[in-house]
């Protein structure tokens, strides 16, 4: 084990991921909303953000997915000393860690099924930044949302192709640096 | 924490049983975990409710564990509030209304104690609410948390005993045999009687039991500001409904949902859109209704409001 991965984890560990836990209720609840996360120092090239809710989230009961863009030695150390995950492949991920490429095809990520549409992968997207305006800049209408919110997402098409799963699908938590923002199935995606 | 083992001497022998007093009166935060379920639990209930979030209405299973208090007294909504709580968290917890019953004043106490956060009794003030069968009166606002405790998630149970039959007229939408429990009631009773637990639709596609709330409440689950999670201990399921989310109440084009309300004003505060509990007088049938939200009912009296039995009790408070 590298002594890097000793390194990182919460302080305080009960205090901390309740109160990063409720940022990312906060995110999932609204989707298109960025809120900010702390505590956490994964080795890089993973943000704050994605190193936070993994120590959130992660535990020995849910597979990971590491993706090739974030996967090293040094991560999958940090990972398993701080949350004990055990790494999957994609078909038995709860969880995912990566950038978008890492992803792609989509379909390898399990859905649910029609009587468990819970038991679909929650995809942890390291993106280079989360911001309204750009490319790629959508509106985003649905549960959660007032009247529509805006954010830049990876691949619109794909993320609309999910949506049209509902009630099955996969659920994002998208993380840039301190930030993060979430992107559930059932949010309606159109590109602006 | 360091002990220090030191074998008996004579001195000692005058004091022997030697208690440290200070020990009897840890704080509980010492004692127990942050609301004190274990990290592992909380991280499993953590992932259910964002499940929860992600498909407004749908029940997901989690692994409820035993709670110190027995079920149907709110072990779902405890644990599923134990897992939200951060220690800068207000809570409020309310039973049928009321912040000063058994139920209420026991969790309220026990959520101090184990997670050090401070409670009130004020809804405005709270940031996270446990209800036992009631929403508050007072509209919700963006920073709020509305966790129900639910005794029988399913609303299709009593109808369809089977879990794999259920689970299959949830994928399916197949809600037929609800409207025809409806449809019995107005054949029955000429309306429909349910008035309790009267079951919505979330977002079009799940029905959902919004636990024994009376329908009265059911409107205000609809375009809410608030986050609603549910939980359910017994039957461990946990379901949400999201801010802004569009529920709507089962009914028909010919006999539309229609909010039940005790006739009259409350009879301390004189509240004519509040939901009223019946208080039976004495034993000739003399009866008054008052608010069921007991926060509710006090402000308003705070503010100078009265109803028609107002100074019913100002001789015993002296």
């Amino acid at each position: 084990m590298q002594p890097d991965a000793l390194k990182g984890g919460f302080a305080d560990l009960p205090v901390q991921s309740a109160t990063a836990f409720r940022s990312v209720l906060q995110a999932m609840a609204r989707p298109g909303t960025i809120h900010q996360l702390a505590g956490a120092a994964p080795p890089p090239p993973l943000s704050v953000a994605a190193g936070v809710v993994l120590l959130t989230l992660c535990d020995p009961e849910t597979p990971l997915f590491v993706g090739a863009s974030v996967d090293s030695p040094d991560l999958r150390s940090w990972i398993s000393f701080y949350t004990g995950a055990p790494f999957s492949a994609a078909g038995d991920a709860v969880i995912a860690i990566g950038s978008w490429p890492d992803f792609t095809p989509l379909s390898a990520f399990p859905v649910g099924s029609a009587e468990y549409p819970d038991r679909s992968t929650t995809l942890i997207t390291e993106m280079g930044s989360l911001g309204r305006e750009g490319s790629n800049a959508c509106r985003l209408t649905g549960p959660g949302i007032q009247d529509f919110s805006t954010l830049c997402l990876p691949d619109p098409a794909l993320m609309q192709k999910n949506a049209a799963l509902f009630p099955l699908g996969l659920d994002f938590i998208l993380t840039s640096e301190s930030g993060v923002a979430a992107l559930p199935r059932s949010t309606r995606i159109e590109v602006m | 924490m360091t002990e220090q083992i030191t074998t008996p001497s004579a001195n000692d022998t005058n004091d022997a049983p030697k208690h440290n007093p200070e020990a009897h009166n840890l704080d509980a935060t010492d004692s127990y975990n942050f609301a004190y379920l274990d990290e592992q639990t909380k991280r499993m209930i953590r992932r259910a409710l964002l499940k929860a979030l992600a498909i407004p209405g749908y029940q997901v299973p989690f692994a409820s564990r035993e709670m110190p208090m027995p079920y149907g007294w709110g072990t779902g909504g405890v644990q599923v509030t134990a897992a939200c709580l951060t220690p800068d968290d207000c809570v409020k917890v309310i039973d049928q209304g009321a912040d000063d019953t058994t139920n209420a004043v026991s969790i309220r106490s026990f959520f101090a104690r184990t997670a050090g956060v401070r409670t009130t009794e004020a809804t405005d003030e709270a940031s996270l609410i446990q209800t036992r069968h009631r929403i508050p009166e007072t509209e919700l606002t963006e920073g709020q948390l509305l966790v129900y405790q639910v005794p029988i998630p399913e609303p299709l149970r009593f109808l369809e005993p089977r879990e794999t039959e259920t689970r299959k007229m949830h994928a399916l939408s197949e809600y037929g045999l609800m409207h025809v429990k409806l449809y019995e009631d107005i054949s029955q009773h000429g309306h429909i009687a349910t008035a309790y637990a009267y079951p919505v639709n979330v977002e079009g596609h799940y029905v959902m039991d919004p636990s024994p709330i009376p329908k009265f409440d059911n409107p205000k689950m609809s375009n809410c500001a608030a986050i609603q999670l549910f939980g359910a201990g017994r039957e461990q399921r946990i379901y949400a409904i999201p801010p802004y989310c569009h529920v709507k109440s089962l009914d028909f084009e010919d006999y539309p949902f229609d909010r039940l309300r005790a006739p009259g004003a409350c009879a301390l505060c004189g509240a004519d859109d509040s939901y009223l509990d019946e208080v039976i007088m004495d034993d000739e049938g003399t009866r008054m209704y008052v608010c069921s939200d007991t926060d509710f009912c006090s402000t308003r009296r705070e503010q100078g409001h009265v109803g028609d039995q107002s100074g019913l009790f100002d001789s015993e408070e002296g």
